[in-house]
């Protein structure tokens, strides 16, 4: 089959190789008909996050048809020939995270569990197409997959919804949707979102059905912030003025009430020498992520508010602002998204149309183009957001 | 040398430990063990594969044991590298898991086969009993060993790093893994 590959850094392609086939008993073989790629790809592409190897299957939002089963799922809860959404944290369902609802943080799903607990402390669950820090699965940027746990993770989706409108339901849109539900919005909140590409935008979407009084974009490329703004949300662009400054004028000088990283490692700031000095100490690896989107929140933040981490971080952080977090009560609230506690309730908001997911696809390409498709979301190049690739 | 490792798993005391009373389970997450089969009411063979490419092998007895709670063993008196081991059941606070502390001590000896066999355990020891648990845990709570396809050998998972790539196996792969 044709898959997308990790080449090295910079590097993705498209290569012929195996068909998938069952390794555990609960897995199920999905012939792949939608798949996305990821802001977090980049930092795969990037090569930001460790232990990537070269031809590691990319991909970790797809969605398709069941084509076969192992032995030990059952006929009542997945079939071959049902349309399935495959939710990016692989989980078992039967741990005690999974009993917590914890599903990015199964405890059974993740053969590299070691090398996470290393890095991590404790370890945390295998993800589809991303590292062997998460467990070295294959991918889903392909034109089928292997999905262990199939009997658990997956939801069924009548076909009178289409790709486009269900697919999110994979990753960005539980993960926009948790990042607004962790911030406790009340009708008087005021939420900042730091980041409007795929998931800060469907997290502003999310605060704003959660019942927020008013919804703030930063970013500073103008077709991003146009988006957001067709949306109907605020927008500040960091480019152009200072974002505290910003923030301050839109709140009576109360700060956001709840703010919303979807940046995470690979920030850039307004300030250059700031930028510089996060950017040479990565390079040299004295840091491995950079959060200026983080530092900026808890900054803005009006006292005792939320700050809500969605953005991907891999590693350790410099100058932290424990002072401000610390003396001005904020709380920091985050995690890898637990997909499977909301793909059921966002399922019935897109069916209701209370959330409309298409809003932020861009371009659609054949799978052969995904190389083409990284280089233009990595280089923000043709007004590209959301690129959905067809296997 | 002595080794501890300790897991939480979520099933009553009574399983765990009916399960790790049959000793023929161990070579099913205990990465070194290749077969563990009951010779007696309380004695056993045991095999382990060995750094040179041979096996070692020796006879236990069980030395105490106390239903759901405490079962513990040693090799006999003319083992290569005699050896204990003893694993500890604990309700956990959850009401429902358990948590399993195992002990493994090995008298190790001089010459070429202690080298070797310090040679097996590596710079951490401790992390392929961590490993093992792991996949007693899987075991236990998922019914077999999590596999991917960049570490598709299930308990040979450490030893294979860095992996093959996360892409599926071609099919001579996949034969020669369902034979191993």
């Amino acid at each position: 089959m044709k898959a997308t590959t990790w080449a090295g850094r910079n590097k993705v392609e498209v290569r012929d190789v195996p068909d998938p086939s069952i390794l555990n008993s609960r897995d199920a073989i999905v012939r792949i008909t939608s798949t996305a790629i990821c802001g977090s790809d980049l930092h795969l592409l990037d090569g930001y996050v460790p232990t990537m190897q070269d031809g590691d299957v990319m991909g970790h939002e797809f969605m398709g048809e069941v084509v076969e089963v192992g032995p030990g799922v059952e006929a009542g809860r997945l079939r071959v020939g049902d349309r399935v959404v495959v939710p990016f944290p692989i989980a078992c369902g039967v741990c005690a995270a999974c009993a917590a609802e914890l599903y990015s943080c199964c405890e059974n799903s993740n053969p590299n569990a070691g090398v996470a607990e290393k890095m991590f402390g404790h370890p945390t669950a295998g993800i589809f197409g991303y590292s062997h820090l998460t467990g070295g699965f294959a991918g889903g940027q392909a034109e089928y997959a292997r999905v262990p746990f199939a009997d658990f993770g997956p939801l069924k989706v009548d076909g009178d919804l289409s790709d486009e409108q269900v697919l999110f339901l994979s990753d960005i849109l539980p993960t926009g949707y948790m990042g607004a539900q962790m911030c406790d919005i009340r009708p008087t909140d005021v939420v900042a979102v730091w980041g409007a590409g795929p998931v800060g935008q469907l997290a502003m979407d999310s605060a704003r059905l959660l019942g927020a009084a008013q919804v703030i974009a930063i970013d500073r490329e103008p077709y991003r912030l146009r988006m957001a703004e067709d949306a109907g949300h605020t927008t500040v662009d960091f480019s152009e003025v200072d974002i505290r400054s910003a923030l301050l004028e839109l709140t009576g000088g109360r700060g956001p009430d709840k703010c919303i990283d979807a940046v995470g490692l690979e920030a850039t700031h307004g300030s250059a020498h700031i930028h510089v000095y996060d950017r040479i100490k990565q390079a040299v690896r004295a840091e491995t992520d950079r959060p200026h989107a983080l530092r900026q929140a808890i900054l803005a933040c009006r006292n005792g508010g939320v700050v809500s981490v969605i953005g991907v971080y891999t590693g350790l952080v410099d100058k932290f602002p424990a002072g401000a977090w610390m003396n001005r009560s904020l709380t920091l609230r985050t995690g890898q998204c637990h997909v499977q506690r909301y793909m059921k309730p966002l399922l019935k908001r897109i069916e209701r149309r209370e959330l409309d997911p298409t809003r932020i696809i861009t371009h659609t390409l054949p799978l052969d183009e995904a190389p083409h498709g990284y280089n233009i979301f990595k280089r923000k190049r043709d007004n590209c957001e959301k690129i959905v690739l067809k296997p | 040398m002595e080794l501890t490792a300790t897991t939480t798993i979520r099933k009553p005391a009574a399983e765990v430990y009916a399960f790790w009373l049959r000793l023929e389970n161990l070579p099913m997450f205990m990465a070194h063990l290749e077969e563990v089969r009951s010779t007696g009411d309380r004695t056993s063979h045991w095999k382990a594969s060995a750094p040179f490419g041979s096996a070692i092998e020796w006879d236990a007895e069980v030395i105490e044991e106390v239903p759901d709670e405490l079962v513990a063993w040693r090799s006999s008196a003319d083992a290569d590298v005699p050896n204990t081991g003893r694993v500890r059941l604990v309700p956990a606070p959850d009401g429902v898991s358990t948590e399993v502390h195992v002990l493994l001590s090995y008298d190790i000896p001089g010459g070429d086969l202690g080298k070797a066999v310090a040679e097996y355990f590596g710079e951490e020891p401790h992390q392929q009993l961590d490993d093992d648990l792991r996949r007693l845990k899987q075991v236990m709570e998922i019914g077999e060993v999590m596999r991917s396809e960049g570490a598709p050998w299930g308990k040979r998972a450490r030893k294979e790093f860095p992996q093959r790539p996360a892409q599926p196996l071609p099919p001579d792969e996949l034969a020669q893994e369902a034979r191993t």
